[in-house]
């Protein structure tokens, strides 16, 4: 029962962080039709960042001033380099976007090096907030709550509230009609771009010290928040939003569970044996085939509902 | 009694709300010269999309040669013998002429998805298309990239790519859309020598067009088809004078 | 290429014929003949250029030809080479008596027997969704190779001896030279049947659809299966490609289904230039000089890389075979020689600024790890110190004027192609 509880929570804050990620994605992603393969290289970007920050003036100054370097990054990779592609195709803009994270992780590796840079959680908020079942959990944990609920919150006022939100919702499931409304489409894509790499940025501060910082970070989260960002389907925030915690969940909970399918379908499969792959598949704890299971997820979905779980568009 | 070529019956098409086919009648006759005409935003266009199956309808039903093909994709839609043209020009730029024709031969001369056929020993094959660029008077630019071709020669090469598969009902979109008076002409005497003994169906608004090459017409308003019959009824009907002219009989 | 057949095959392909023959003799070119020993390092890197070639061919099948971007290529590379280092395996057991030479045979077929079950699920996606579920597929079977033991060894891999002693030709393949020229042997038939099959009408369907979806739809053909078949036959060479892999290294592990390498197939076809048959040999051939030569000289190898796919996706999508292709018209009209003096004014800019981004690049790169790794970077017999701000000065002087005056000779460059350009069509019409 204690695992149940700790689980799901840990699991909440881990898919929190996922749609920190994930909400810039797809907003970028349904505006501009560009999956932004950089996106977790902005993300590292901005715990490195943050981790410099922190070391010269404090963690909250950098809170606040990683985002905005992600920001401005961001603006000018959409107005230097992807508006110069965009005249060559989708293909181009991913392929662009593909190389951009290839640079920034080889560049990350260069700058600090292979190994993780000890990137702490502040002391101030180093803390237990509270104890279940003799098991701490850390207030940290709670800030990051707060900071993606918040975030969380501020999306949502800008998109339902500013005409600019407006905008890009309409933007979100009719890019071309808003065009051809008249709307200055370029200043949007810059600014919903620079805003989803601030957002990314922003995931950077908060869960660099959450987990570890280190150059490989990048590609060990970048695929999962393409899992989320499919999953939950274009078009719609809210399906993103539920697709990170179930994704979230889904990590969480299978890293506890120390049983394997065999066991779980009433040994099912002890006659295959553990010689064979599927033997195996079958025998060993779900722990440890973990890892596997986003993708199958992402792989399934993309089979049975192109669209997502709450998408407008097909993907 | 001779066949429908093509028949719709009480078509309808939602695209959410909005109903843009309410209820669409029209027969179209084995060997006619049928034309479409309407106003803009009149739904002639989705029209042919509807029957060329690029979206579902949304209820009645669509029959060629007497069986259904509603429910049908545009592959097997295209192999019971009904092939259309594109108002934005859709032949294969980066291809030369001759192998954009030599593609639309492919299904129709039986090579279906082969991968071990060497293309340059068809014989049969090649010439076919030969003569094909020939009918379409293509023939001295078949080695040139389509997309260097003029408006007007890509035109006649979209309606040669959509000759070319041997369909018996032919489906042209606005076929003579932005061409010069001379243009048209050629355009009008292409269209006639190769759909000679099958059945046409085209979008038109060059009026000239329409009353030199159709022996019936259709009219389209608001989805809905408010006069059909041969060019000299239609011209001397209140609706479509009304529907077209609108506040100038005033 | 036109369907000219007047000048004979092998008149109009002579520079292949060429390039043949270097492949052949290069080799010996730099064989010890003290030692009587060929170079290592020199036929690891050509055997390894063999292979990339035909992965990069049998990508761009996908890229370049149908027009669909996949992310997982690697899985069927790297599950050619697992499946055949179980053949060697049941070969030296004696439960498979068939020779060397056919085993890369046998793993193309397992490379066809994945395309068809992975080529199922992906050709009927659209065209992100077909990015995405490749890229799933390829981190599924990666994760997987990590993780299992049955079939892909763990961590560890899964390895054999290549040494089988059944062989058509009587050819022990001990030796990395034996095998070079059975690599290349099959890189040249893989080649050439990747060239056929663009000019049957499977190769000229998938054109058509990656250039107009609903036009092919009116040709009687349907896009998917077009896009199904065209996946599958990619992934029997890219298998191939993997069972050349096992036969050299004798061990396979994740890194040949790894998203990397995946990667690198898109690196490699797009910069030597997707829309040419050729382009991806010249990109491969390029990554892999790159690769084995630049990698030891420089920790940042890679970021030259990405800034030059970046630069390429930029500004010349048609890749270095575009680039090369592009030059034909001019040549056929003999006017080659009035680009011969704007090229020779791009040079010195242009290595000026090279020279400068690479400095820069260098010196960042040692100040923060090469230093710390205890290497020393020298130019010119001077070395360079960790806290000397002379070489950043020269680097960015460097850059910042070499690039100012670079740009100024493009453009120039620029205006004589064009007037080049518009001279020969005003002749030609």
């Amino acid at each position: 029962m204690e695992i149940i509880l700790i689980s799901l929570l840990n699991g909440f804050v881990y898919g929190m962080l996922l749609f920190m990620l994930a909400s810039g994605l797809t907003l970028i992603f349904s505006m501009m039709g560009v999956l932004n393969f950089a996106h977790a290289g902005i993300y590292m970007i901005g715990a490195y960042v943050a981790f410099e920050i922190s070391r010269l003036v404090g963690y909250f100054p950098a809170l606040f001033i990683a985002p905005l370097v992600c920001a401005a990054i961001g603006a000018a990779i959409e107005v230097w380099g992807l508006r110069r592609t965009h005249h060559n195709g989708h293909i181009a803009e991913l392929l662009f976007t593909f190389g951009l994270f290839f640079i920034i992780e080889r560049g990350v590796q260069m700058i600090w090096g292979m190994l993780p840079v000890p990137y702490r959680v502040p002391a101030v908020l180093d803390f237990p907030l509270f104890t279940l079942y003799g098991i701490n959990f850390p207030a940290y944990r709670g800030f990051m709550l707060l900071v993606a609920a918040g975030m969380l919150l501020g999306i949502w006022l800008m998109l339902t509230r500013t005409r600019i939100g407006l905008i890009i919702q309409a933007s979100l499931t009719h890019p071309n009609m808003v065009s051809a409304l008249g709307h200055n489409v370029p200043r949007v894509f810059t600014i919903v771009f620079a805003g989803g790499c601030g957002l990314a940025g922003l995931a950077g501060v908060i869960g660099g010290n959450y987990q570890v910082t280190e150059p490989s970070m990048a590609a060990a989260l970048g695929p999962i928040v393409f899992v989320v960002v499919v999953f939950g389907g274009l078009g719609s925030l809210g399906g993103c939003f539920v697709a990170s915690i179930i994704v979230g969940m889904v990590q969480t909970f299978a890293v506890v569970v120390d049983v394997s399918l065999s066991d779980m379908l009433g040994g099912i499969g002890t006659w295959i044996g553990t010689k064979n792959l599927l033997g195996e598949i079958l025998s060993v704890p779900v722990a440890r085939i973990g890892p596997l299971l986003p993708y199958l997820m992402m792989v399934l979905m993309l089979l049975f509902r192109p669209r997502g779980l709450l998408g407008t568009r097909d993907t | 009694m001779t066949e429908s070529a093509l028949s719709l019956k009480d078509v309808r098409k939602n695209f959410g709300q909005t109903e843009i086919i309410r209820g669409v009648n029209l027969e179209v006759r084995r060997g006619e010269r049928h034309a479409v005409i309407g106003p803009n935003g009149a739904g002639k266009t989705t029209l042919f999309n509807l029957i060329s199956g690029r979206f579902p309808i949304s209820g009645g039903s669509i029959s060629l040669n007497g069986t259904e093909i509603h429910t049908l994709e545009p592959q097997r839609i295209n192999r019971l013998g009904l092939s259309r043209s594109f108002q934005i020009t859709s032949i294969f730029h980066r291809m030369s002429v001759f192998e954009n024709i030599r593609c639309a031969l492919l299904w129709s001369q039986g090579y279906r998805y082969s991968f071990w056929h060497p293309l340059w020993r068809q014989k049969a094959l090649n010439q076919r298309a030969e003569e094909l660029l020939a009918e379409i008077n293509l023939l001295e630019r078949r080695d040139l990239q389509a997309g260097l071709l003029s408006y007007a020669e890509q035109r006649s090469l979209e309606i040669g790519i959509t000759i070319a598969g041997g369909a018996t009902v032919i489906l042209l979109d606005e076929p003579t859309a932005g061409m010069s008076h001379s243009e048209t002409e050629y355009a009008v005497a292409l269209i006639r020598r190769v759909t000679e003994g099958k059945t046409l169906v085209m979008v038109e608004h060059d009026m000239r067009v329409v009353f030199d090459l159709a022996d019936t017409i259709s009219v389209v308003v608001y989805g809905q088809v408010i006069a059909s019959g041969p060019p000299a009824e239609i011209r001397a009907n209140r609706a479509v004078q009304e529907a077209y002219l609108g506040a100038l009989t005033e | 290429m036109s369907g000219s057949s007047s000048s004979s095959a092998l008149g109009r392909n002579w520079l292949w014929i060429v390039v043949l023959l270097i492949a052949i003799g290069l080799p010996w070119l730099f064989y010890d003949w003290e030692k009587a020993r060929h170079s290592g390092f020199l036929l690891t890197m050509l055997s390894q250029m063999g292979m990339m070639i035909i992965f990069a061919l049998s990508y761009n099948m996908l890229m370049g030809q149908a027009g669909l971007l996949s992310f997982g290529h690697a899985v069927f590379f790297g599950l050619g080479g697992y499946c055949t280092i179980h053949f060697l395996n049941a070969a030296e057991a004696g439960s498979l008596p068939l020779p060397l030479e056919i085993m890369p045979l046998l793993a193309a077929f397992s490379g066809l027997g994945f395309g068809i079950v992975f080529g199922y699920m992906a050709a009927k996606q659209r065209a992100t969704a077909f990015a995405m579920i490749t890229m799933g597929i390829g981190e599924l079977i990666a994760v997987a190779a990590i993780m299992f033991h049955a079939f892909f060894g763990g961590e560890g891999g899964v390895s054999a001896n290549r040494m089988i002693e059944r062989s058509v030709l009587g050819v022990g393949y001990g030796a990395a030279s034996e095998v070079y020229y059975l690599i290349l042997t099959w890189t040249v038939i893989a080649a050439l049947l990747m060239l056929f099959l663009t000019k049957t009408p499977l190769g000229a369907m998938a054109n058509a659809t990656r250039d107009n979806f609903e036009r092919a739809q009116f040709m009687g053909y349907d896009p998917r299966r077009v896009r199904f078949l065209q996946f599958a036959l990619s992934g029997f060479f890219a298998g191939l490609g993997g069972g050349l892999y096992a036969i050299t290294y004798e061990i396979v592990t994740f890194d040949a289904v790894a998203g990397a390498l995946s990667a690198n197939a898109v690196l490699m076809t797009y910069i030597g230039g997707a829309t040419i048959f050729y382009g991806p040999i010249l990109g491969a051939t390029l990554i892999t000089l790159l690769q084995s030569g630049l990698s030891l000289l420089s920790n940042a190898w890679l970021i030259y890389v990405g800034v030059l796919f970046i630069l390429m996706v930029t500004f010349a999508p048609a890749g270095l075979a575009g680039m090369i292709e592009a030059h034909g018209p001019i040549a056929r009209a003999g006017r080659m020689g009035r680009l011969a003096v704007p090229y020779l004014r791009l040079l010195i800019p242009g290595g000026a600024t090279l020279l400068g981004a690479v400095g820069l690049v260098e010196i960042a790169s040692f100040v923060t790890i090469g230093a710390a790794q205890g290497k020393s970077l020298s130019v010119f017999g001077y070395k360079i110190g960790v806290d000397d701000t002379m070489p950043w000065v020269i680097a960015f002087a460097l850059l910042g004027v070499g690039g100012a005056w670079l740009r100024i000779e493009i453009r120039h460059f620029a205006r004589v192609w064009e007037d080049v350009t518009a001279d020969i069509k005003q002749r030609s019409v």
